[in-house]
């Protein structure tokens, strides 16, 4: 059933990644579009250049607080377009820029901090910054820092969210939620922090062997950032018509982030990750994909987490071990401003 | 830090060979047993490890009054209001926000402009009082467990100027009256650990005898439902009134004496309204004499009379959360599920909160209490 867009402000559900911010950007910024390259709505775009493609994508970054264990916003912002490169395809970047826009008041030994952090994950990357621009505002008129980064990249095949086919397994690359549960341990001081960090990465250099060793077997990529893998894996099962099966026995998780998980009451499903990738791969390709996961530092904890089947309609599914139910995309992100 | 392995009562193997044991059970009996459980917690954790999808299809598992925000009367609601309308400042549980009374929910009311705020433990209250000058007023809401956190608030000597509106309610009450419905088929309770672990599981006993029904306390992880409704089960099938403890890691015969002796002092029962269910004689948990100072229903009762004359609204008629709070119904059997009554836009209380039967069917995708399609092979 499709409810016409009745929202009259914006609300944080709009900018959660689930289907109120779907529907937002459907209602307004793609209301009068009929252009369906544009209509894709995919992380990236992809543009014919030579025999190759060059991928463009671009993401802000408003995470609350700024220094979260294992990371920080400037660290947040060079991974965010990267993996989003990368989930195209497009392991080699070409360029980034980055705007920052900056509360008056603002410690300058602090933006120095987030800037070293920035160079370092560009570091890991391969990746430079090649323009930027800077911009402050009054106090109270944006809280603190907003960085805001956009990168291409190229590749010879461009990878889609939406290309899983029945048969296909999907892999998650490391353990669920540590991103989303870290953030909010930091926010609410729950003496977890020591164990639980958040696992933003860049994700260019596992994914290139990742697709190296599956090759075409390589179906569909997608990082389960925004609303987790419920989300990101709701929208690929949606994009390919099929159904996806999970086994909860399967998924991995730090040990850190299934205490905070349970004693919050959240479901790991769905909280934000930062350096985590779903992957859509044909079973003949699929222990070779592990293997080569294993076989990187950011893919030890790589598990086959469950299976694509052919469907009437997109569905995801969770198998508990004591029997089967649906997973849905919650508007309701159980933390905003985490990214 | 060092955390367990893994945590216990999540076993599958373990899982699946109670429900071979249930469908034993269910297979001897050769024909449909209809039991029912009383607790928001219980639906949940069905729910969220897709129990209901391996019941053997001839087991009924009904869901009773088992949400505590969903039984609190419009009325109540209303009441609350009206104390809001008046200027006062309010405090409840962020679940009872959103449930519609005759005309407005306390969220509405908020929007308006009312002074609505939401608390996470009973102690809140006290401190919020303590440090304002003028009267503020608890929303008492919930079964046993969230009783207790009232009544030992107020046996804290709280400041005056602390009011509480009480509309807790005794569930064993409510499971009485559902025992004595003439065309009731249910044929045995699982009764709720956390609930068990403050009045005992002796609470149950006159209420097996009464009506010649087991009962048998059960925990909230996957393996201590399915054991608890494993022995329901058989007992059902044999006939044999008891109470049996299968939470035996938290509950005891006799509860937790401090917090019953807490709960007693404080409160005494009264008949009470339970929505969309009945007039349910002791149903209620009201504060005695002795703290009337405290008692809301009694400051204000000028202004709560006016409350009675409200109008039902117009939607009500078709509403079935009545029907499936007393275990007649389920929210598949409601025309307006899934459709006009939604999560984000509910008409009954059950769409609203999270312990809610309707809400927790409808996000998890429930449409039906009969074995669930299954996508993909059947485990080994």
């Amino acid at each position: 059933m499709k409810t016409p867009f009745a929202d009259q402000f914006i609300a944080a559900k709009h900018g959660a990644g689930g289907p109120a911010m779907r529907a937002l950007i459907g209602s307004v910024f793609l209301a009068d579009v009929e252009d369906s390259e544009v209509l894709a709505m995919d992380d990236g775009a992809a543009i014919p250049f030579g025999d190759q493609w060059l991928v463009v994508t671009t993401d802000a970054h408003v995470v609350h607080p700024v220094f979260f264990p294992g990371g920080d916003i400037g660290r947040l912002s060079v991974c965010g377009v990267v993996n989003d490169l990368a989930m195209m395809g497009a392991c080699d970047v070409l360029a980034l820029t980055s705007s920052v826009i900056l509360e008056e008041g603002f410690s300058i030994e602090l933006l120095r901090r987030i800037h070293a952090s920035t160079q370092q994950a560009c570091r890991e990357a391969g990746a430079k910054i090649l323009a930027g621009d800077t911009k402050v505002m009054g106090r109270g008129e944006v809280d603190q820092i907003v960085l805001s980064t956009t990168g291409i990249g190229v590749t010879r095949r461009v990878i889609r969210g939406g290309g899983l086919q029945p048969g296909d397994a999907v892999v998650i690359t490391g353990t669920l939620g540590d991103h989303g549960l870290a953030v909010l341990s930091a926010r609410h001081s729950l003496g977890l922090q020591g164990d639980l960090l958040s696992d933003v990465a860049p994700l260019n250099g596992l994914i290139r062997q990742v697709l190296l060793a599956g090759g075409a077997g390589i179906h569909a990529l997608k990082d389960p950032t925004r609303g987790g893998v419920t989300a990101a894996l709701s929208e690929m099962a949606e994009r390919a018509g099929v159904a996806i099966v999970l086994q909860q026995q399967a998924l991995p998780m730090s040990d850190a982030g299934r205490a905070a998980s349970e004693l919050l009451g959240i479901d790991p499903l769905s909280v934000a990750n930062e350096g985590k990738a779903l992957i859509g791969v044909h079973p003949d390709q699929l222990q070779a994909v592990l293997q080569a996961l294993h076989s990187h530092p950011l893919g030890q904890a790589a598990a086959h987490i469950g299976q694509v089947h052919a469907s009437e309609k997109p569905a995801l599914l969770i198998d508990t071990g004591f029997g089967q139910r649906r997973l849905f995309e919650k508007d309701a992100e159980p933390l905003p401003r985490i990214c | 830090m060092n955390y367990p392995p893994r945590l216990e009562f999540r076993n599958p193997a373990q899982g699946r060979a109670l429900q071979q044991r249930l469908q034993r059970a269910v297979d001897r009996a050769g024909r449909e047993v209809t039991v029912m459980h009383v607790c928001g917690s219980h639906e949940q954790a069905m729910a969220r490890y897709g129990l209901r999808s391996s019941f053997p299809s001839d087991l009924r598992v009904l869901m009773g009054p088992g949400c505590p925000v969903c039984v609190t009367d419009a009325p109540e609601i209303d009441a609350c209001i009206a104390l809001a309308a008046q200027g006062l400042r309010v405090l409840t549980y962020g679940d009872m926000l959103r449930v519609p009374g005759r005309a407005l929910s306390l969220a509405d009311a908020k929007a308006a402009g009312a002074r609505v705020d939401v608390i996470y433990a009973a102690t809140q209250a006290t401190e919020i009082a303590k440090q304002s000058s003028e009267p503020v007023v608890f929303f008492a809401t919930g079964f046993e467990t969230t009783a207790v956190a009232t009544a030992a608030l107020l046996l804290q000597n709280p400041p005056e100027n602390l009011q509480v509106l009480s509309a807790h309610k005794w569930v064993p009450a409510a499971m009485e009256v559902v025992a004595a419905t003439a065309d009731s088929q249910v044929e045995g309770f699982l009764a709720a650990g956390h609930a068990a672990a403050i009045t005992g599981y002796g609470l149950f006993e006159p209420l097996v005898q009464r009506h010649q029904l087991p009962v048998v306390v059960a925990g909230f992880e996957p393996l201590d439902i399915l054991a608890g409704l494993v022995e329901l089960v058989e007992l059902a099938i044999d006939k044999k009134a008891q109470v049996v403890n299968a939470f035996p890691r938290c509950v005891s015969r006799d509860g937790n004496p401090k917090a019953l002796r807490a709960l007693r002092e404080v409160f005494e029962l009264g008949d009470g309204q339970w929505r969309g269910i009945a007039e349910i004689a002791d149903g209620n948990l009201k504060l005695r004499p002795e703290f009337a100072k405290w008692d809301a229903s009694l400051t204000y009762a000028e202004t709560l009379r006016s409350v009675a004359e409200l109008p039902e609204r117009p939607w009500a008629s078709d509403c079935r959360c009545g029907a499936i709070l007393s275990g007649q119904s389920e929210p598949s059997d409601c025309k307006l599920f899934g459709q006009e009554c939604r999560p984000e836009a509910p008409v009954g209380a059950c769409m609203v909160s999270s312990e809610g039967a309707c809400r927790i069917w409808f996000e998890h995708g429930l449409d039906g209490h009969h074995r669930q399609r299954r996508v993909g092979p059947s485990p080994a």
